[in-house]
């Protein structure tokens, strides 16, 4: 397992350089929007990834509550942290690509809300994980991504319905996309996923071993009351 | 053995006789919720027909604020000479005092709204275009949505470092689709339009998120 790490970051970094050399010289140059408009092959795949890591994260929490491994409770600590990162990336690219092409940096249109409060929900589970001490963090942190997924369903509905009932400049969806542009999306959708999971399994080692010396730590103190005085 | 039912019951009676005696939860959530009122009215200055509009989204972040006053006392009181460990011991089902600890939240923050919203009339001189019963059925499905969280949330935070700053951050998000569903039907009302879609979905989130925190309650409860 450990060869393999190293073996995949290269084949990341390639097929990273690979998207990018795509996605900023390869893929044709959109009508309307110019330019502008190659932020789109990294804000799509971005919330694409961060989604799939939010939805391994509510698996992870709820395989926690069922059967206390430890194992499940890391993957639900990392998917969460590395998926607030990429939605924090999709946040922020969002606005970037909207100011010139809407005229606008933001609006309360339906999917920038939803997403927005996808982060909320997120960055609270960090801070629950992040404020809380001992050995119940995991299951508060387990309950809380339990009902924080069970809430997206609702925040969906809820801004579908109250954007449809005030029109608000519209996304641009629809139509068709020139299946290069396509292309390109799905191998950066590719490289993006390859960079996520491999930063997952960067940190889910990190986590592992903390814990390890942790517990050794807190062995050593048992064994040996006074030689741990520092 | 005491059902459940009277283990709840028992529960909710000492917390409304404690609260009745010390009226620590009402005092400061009243005190609280006028504030807020008396700020943003300085802050915006409406009109009537502007009232109305905003109506909604006031009364119900000033309701949402003060209740989590009366949320973060709720297991507050027992901590206190360890209650709440040695209902942990004991063989009482963890949903009774699970239930018993939301509906008095449900008690206290309906008893604020009541006398509330005369104030809020007065104050922001609010007329319903249309009938006004239904807003009863919003504030109690509303009020329930964030209490049942309130409760489950302050139950977690607690375990936590600086409790009472946890409980918002926990609590807020999650209440969002609540918070909007509520306001949206509140202001649909006033202004005589049609809520339904919203009533709905402030029941279905309910119903959802009652069954999750009572599935999710002992394992809280229990969680060392």
């Amino acid at each position: 397992m450990k060869k393999a790490f190293p073996i995949l970051a290269v084949l990341t970094a390639i097929l990273l350089s690979y998207a990018l050399y795509l996605a900023l010289v390869w893929a044709p140059t959109e009508q309307t929007m110019g330019n502008v408009q190659r932020i789109f092959y990294y804000h799509v795949p971005s919330a694409w990834t961060a989604f799939i890591l939010f939805f391994i994260n509510f698996v992870a929490s709820l395989v926690y509550l069922i059967k206390r491994r430890p194992a499940a409770d890391i993957i639900a600590l990392v998917t969460a942290e590395v998926g607030v990162v990429f939605c924090t990336v999709v946040l922020i690219t969002g606005p970037i690509w909207a100011r010139p092409v809407w005229g606008i940096w933001w609006t309360w249109d339906m999917r920038l809300t939803s997403t927005l409060v996808l982060w909320l929900i997120y960055v609270s589970y960090l801070f629950l994980r992040r404020f809380s001490s001992g050995g119940q963090t995991p299951l508060l942190a387990a309950a809380l991504a339990v009902l924080g997924a069970l809430c997206v369903p609702f925040v969906y509905f809820s801004i579908w319905f109250f954007r449809t009932q005030h029109p608000q400049p519209v996304m641009g969806g629809g139509g068709s996309i020139d299946p290069r542009m396509l292309h390109v999306l799905l191998i950066n959708w590719l490289a993006f996923s390859c960079f996520a999971f491999l930063v997952c399994w960067a940190r889910y080692r990190l986590e592992k071993l903390q814990r390890d010396v942790d517990e050794a730590h807190a062995m050593e103190s048992l064994l040996n009351p006074r030689g741990s005085v520092r | 053995m005491t059902p459940p039912s009277g283990i709840t019951r028992v529960t909710l009676l000492k917390d409304l006789r404690l609260e009745w005696r010390s009226k620590d939860a009402i005092n400061s959530m009243l005190f609280f919720s006028l504030l807020v009122v008396v700020v943003f009215s300085f802050s915006f200055d409406p009109s009537a027909e502007e009232s109305r509009q905003i109506a909604g989204g006031l009364v119900w972040v000033a309701f949402l604020f003060a209740a989590v006053v009366a949320l973060n006392q709720t297991w507050a009181r027992e901590i206190r000479n360890q209650v709440l460990d040695a209902y942990r011991v004991s063989p009482a089902p963890a949903n009774a005092l699970f239930m018993a600890k939301t509906l008095g939240n449900f008690i206290f923050v309906s008893v604020l709204e009541a006398l509330m919203t005369p104030l809020f009339i007065v104050f922001y001189r609010l007329r319903a275009l249309g009938p006004s019963w239904p807003l009863l059925l919003v504030a109690a499905l509303g009020t329930w949505a964030l209490v049942v969280n309130g409760t489950f949330f302050a139950a977690m935070s607690l375990r936590t470092r600086s409790r009472e700053i946890m409980l918002p951050l926990l609590l807020f998000p999650i209440s969002i689709p609540a918070l909007l569903a509520m306001v949206q039907a509140t202001t649909a009302i006033l202004n005589g339009e049609g809520a339904r879609f919203w009533i709905v979905l402030l029941a279905t989130y309910d119903l959802v998120f009652t069954t999750v925190c009572l599935l999710l309650f002992e394992t809280i409860l229990n969680a060392e």
